[in-house]
């Protein structure tokens, strides 16, 4: 039971980070239907911003953790956007329009590309992050197996809610969001209608990246250590939790991530560390087999 | 007439100022990208991390980024006129048409002669072995690259893993001819038919998946396949992968100095390493042709014709009854089964396989490669293969650039970085790949060669 409940903490917190990334992927899935390949990269990219500013706020002097973290939350966010912004407006939307496939390639040469020129301008070893939030609580002390919640898991749960809080705001009342929406039901019909496309489209992946820069950073206060392939295998699970949620629905987003988290703890917990992405992979398959468009997804009507 | 000008003026900067507004723009937006990535590179330092500072590359690269903008702004971008119509017959002029006919042949006789072009261009066997090497190389990706262009190209399915056939091949050969000293010859088929078992293995649960769920559903089975091949220690030698694997030998000569076997003594020759490179990439050469030859062949057969059919319209297929089921089938196994080919030239060529070799890099490259070419255009395959992998392999030859930016600087650490580059900016290019056009393979009264546009592109 306690070891249950330590593994329950444990995929919550990993859950939460693949959640947020995933978001980043469906929101791009369902206005403009490519496959943002390079999603993970921008993860990848604003840990290692978020490395570069710590480092640069720590040599300066500012010890006080709370400034500390808020300092480095706006600056990874503000960069990592404008990452997110610029990959869009070299590698997609001169694409926008054309067939299915040639963005998808564009995007992986852009995953390409960023992975390269980090490695290039920021080295190939793995690069830790001091550890920022320390301690922990514990429960269950006199068993013989205490559980323990670290104070760094319980903030990455809590910004995540509160990240989700603002972001589902966001997207059901502002214009900004009711745009989106309209973006999604139908491209054509919104420009018809006066809302700016490539604006809107540009926005959702601004904020797709502010998201992956929150990621970025909880996943390096959680676990303390990045480096230039980090955002392949968290990109890729991301984006199986937001097909696994059903691409396209941002609480299927949320789901598809808590659910590979949980998969790939428990997995690893009880039966085996070595194939717990084998586990996370086939449940994939699994779960597509019997509901071809994801846990949340709907269904894609075919009109003849 | 003075306050007309006043309003256009007002209404549109003269193109000089806007290019400049552009472009200043772009080069802040360098400067912010670059500045703290690339101006403060962290370097570890007794136990915490200080900064190399390069604020002279982060400065030159924001002019660079300003100049080429304005460059462009000025002289490429500055006509923007109405859209061209879409194109249905694409105007090949008729002397291009049979310019093509004479390029084929030419084609086949450079493919052939090309170990001894390269060895004699190159003055010797040693000096020449690069070249060889490189050939098989781009040989090997685009034996992938046909196997893929089937079931992306006709078939439309998008497959995001199909280096896990690559693997298969390459791990059955080597575990086969490792355990049960089986010779390449034997070998080589087996690999073909079990890459196929697999092809019908990851087709059977996908078949009612389409687009994206399928891309990602074939993405994680090339990635269980890798980590099967990294976990599994006992049966595929885990992480550092399977070493020594046997060479193949031509009809039972060996490539070794001497010996009642040799190679070079049966046809009295002097020994030379470079023998065996060079059968290699007769063997290479020889399974593309005949990789060719089945798929030119297929495509007119009434399978073939699913496949497209099957791309274009899956709900007509059905109702003309058409089995989704074989022909998505067929279309994932047959294009299995020469990944698995190519994994077994490839194991037998490097004598060492290891997981690294299959990542989804790997994946990622073959499947650019049939874009880059033109969806389903098997002479676009070779061209991208080429370019892609021969261009890129190009690049670690740049040691002159060293004269230029001073003795710390490495070219070879930049070339996935211009590969990368190369993808997206030919993808902006071209988005339709190097090779757009299409002669149908169903046609009413006399063969018209499509224009891109109008092929469709198959939702999988």
């Amino acid at each position: 039971m306690e070891y249950f409940l330590q593994q329950l903490i444990n995929g919550v917190t990993l859950g939460s980070i693949y959640g947020l990334i995933a978001i980043g992927y469906t929101m791009v899935y369902g206005i403009i239907g490519m496959i943002n390949f390079a999603h993970g990269d921008i993860f990848m990219v604003s840990t290692m911003i978020s490395l570069v500013a710590v480092v640069l706020i720590l040599s300066i002097g500012i010890t006080a953790v709370p400034v500390i973290l808020l300092l480095l939350l706006l600056v990874s966010l503000l960069l990592t956007s404008l990452y997110g912004w610029t990959v869009e407006r070299m590698a997609y939307r001169p694409l926008r329009g054309s067939f299915r496939l040639a963005p998808l390639i564009s995007a992986i040469g852009m995953s390409i590309v960023l992975q390269n020129y980090i490695q290039n301008a920021q080295g190939a070893d793995k690069k830790s992050f001091p550890t920022l939030i320390p301690g922990y609580m514990s429960f269950f002390n006199e068993g013989s197996f205490p559980v323990i919640l670290q104070y760094s898991q319980l903030s990455v749960m809590v910004v995540t809610v509160v990240v989700l809080c603002i972001f589902t705001w966001l997207v059901t009342k502002t214009s900004l969001g009711r745009a989106q929406r309209a973006c999604e039901q139908d491209l054509k019909m919104a420009a018809l209608l006066g809302v700016n496309v490539d604006r809107t489209i540009s926005l959702t992946f601004v904020i797709g990246a502010a998201l992956a820069a929150v990621a970025g950073l909880m996943h390096l206060i959680y676990y303390g250590v990045t480096d230039f392939y980090a955002g392949f295998v968290v990109g890729i699970k991301a984006f199986t939790a937001a097909v696994l949620g059903g691409i396209g629905s941002l609480p299927g987003a949320v789901l598809g991530g808590l659910t590979i988290g949980l998969i790939e703890t428990f997995f690893a917990g009880y039966v085996s560390v070595d194939y717990k992405d084998v586990a996370a992979f086939s449940i994939l398959a699994i779960v597509l087999i019997f509901l071809p468009s994801g846990l949340l997804g709907r269904p894609e009507v075919e009109k003849v | 007439m003075a306050t007309d000008d006043a309003v256009s003026a007002r209404t549109e900067p003269s193109p000089v100022v806007a290019a400049l507004r552009d472009a200043a723009m772009w080069g802040l937006i360098t400067l912010l990208l670059t500045g703290p990535v690339v101006g403060l590179g962290t370097v570890a330092s007794s136990g915490t991390y200080g900064f190399i500072q390069r604020w002279p590359l982060v400065f030159s690269m924001t002019a660079i980024a300003f100049a080429v903008r304005f460059i462009l702004m000025m002289t490429v971008w500055r006509r923007r006129g109405a859209p061209a119509p879409r194109k249905v017959v694409a105007d090949l002029p008729k002397s291009l048409d049979s310019l093509r006919k004479l390029f084929i042949p030419v084609f086949v006789l450079l493919a052939f002669a090309y170990p001894f072009i390269s060895v004699f261009v190159a003055g010797g066997m040693t000096p020449g072995r690069y070249w060889i090497d490189l050939g098989v190389l781009v040989l090997t990706y685009i034996l992938l690259g046909w196997g893929l262009n089937i079931v992306v190209g006709l078939a439309g399915l998008l497959d995001l893993g199909y280096v896990a056939f690559y693997a298969v091949g390459a791990y059955t050969f080597a575990l086969l001819s490792m355990n049960y000293d089986l010779s390449f010859w034997v070998c080589l088929p087996i690999a073909g038919i079990i890459a196929a078992m697999f092809g019908v293995l990851l087709g059977f649960p996908v078949l009612r998946l389409r687009g994206d769920y399928l891309a990602i559903v074939t993405l994680a089975f090339g990635e269980i396949i890798r980590l099967v091949l990294i976990n599994w220690r006992e049966f595929t030698g885990g992480a550092s992968g399977i070493n020594r694997i046997p060479r193949p030998s031509f009809f039972g000569f060996e490539f070794v100095p001497s010996g009642p076997t040799s190679f070079a003594q049966f046809f009295g020759i002097t020994h030379s390493p470079v023998h065996r490179l060079i059968f290699f990439y007769y063997v290479t050469l020889l399974l593309a042709f005949v990789v060719l030859i089945i798929t030119i062949r297929l495509r007119r057969l009434p399978i073939g014709r699913a496949w497209e059919a099957l791309r274009e319209d899956e709900i007509a297929c059905r109702s003309l009854g058409i089995s989704v089921v074989n022909t998505k089938l067929t279309a994932f196994s047959l294009g299995a089964m020469f990944g698995g080919f190519a994994g077994t030239v490839f194991a037998a060529r490097q004598g060492y396989i290891s997981p690294q070799d299959f990542t989804f890099l790997t994946s990622a490259l073959v499947l650019a490669i049939v874009v880059l070419g033109g969806l389903g255009s098997n002479l676009g395959v070779v061209f991208s293969a080429a370019v892609l992998v021969g261009g890129v392999e190009m690049l670690r030859n740049l040691g002159f650039l060293k004269q230029i930016f001073g003795n710390d600087f490495d070219p070879t650490t930049y070339r996935m970085l211009i590969f990368g580059v190369l993808m997206v900016v030919i993808m902006v290019w071209r988005p339709r790949g190097l090779i757009s056009s299409r002669s149908p393979s169903v046609f009413l009264t006399e063969r018209k060669t499509v224009s891109a546009a109008m092929v469709h592109e198959g939702r999988g």
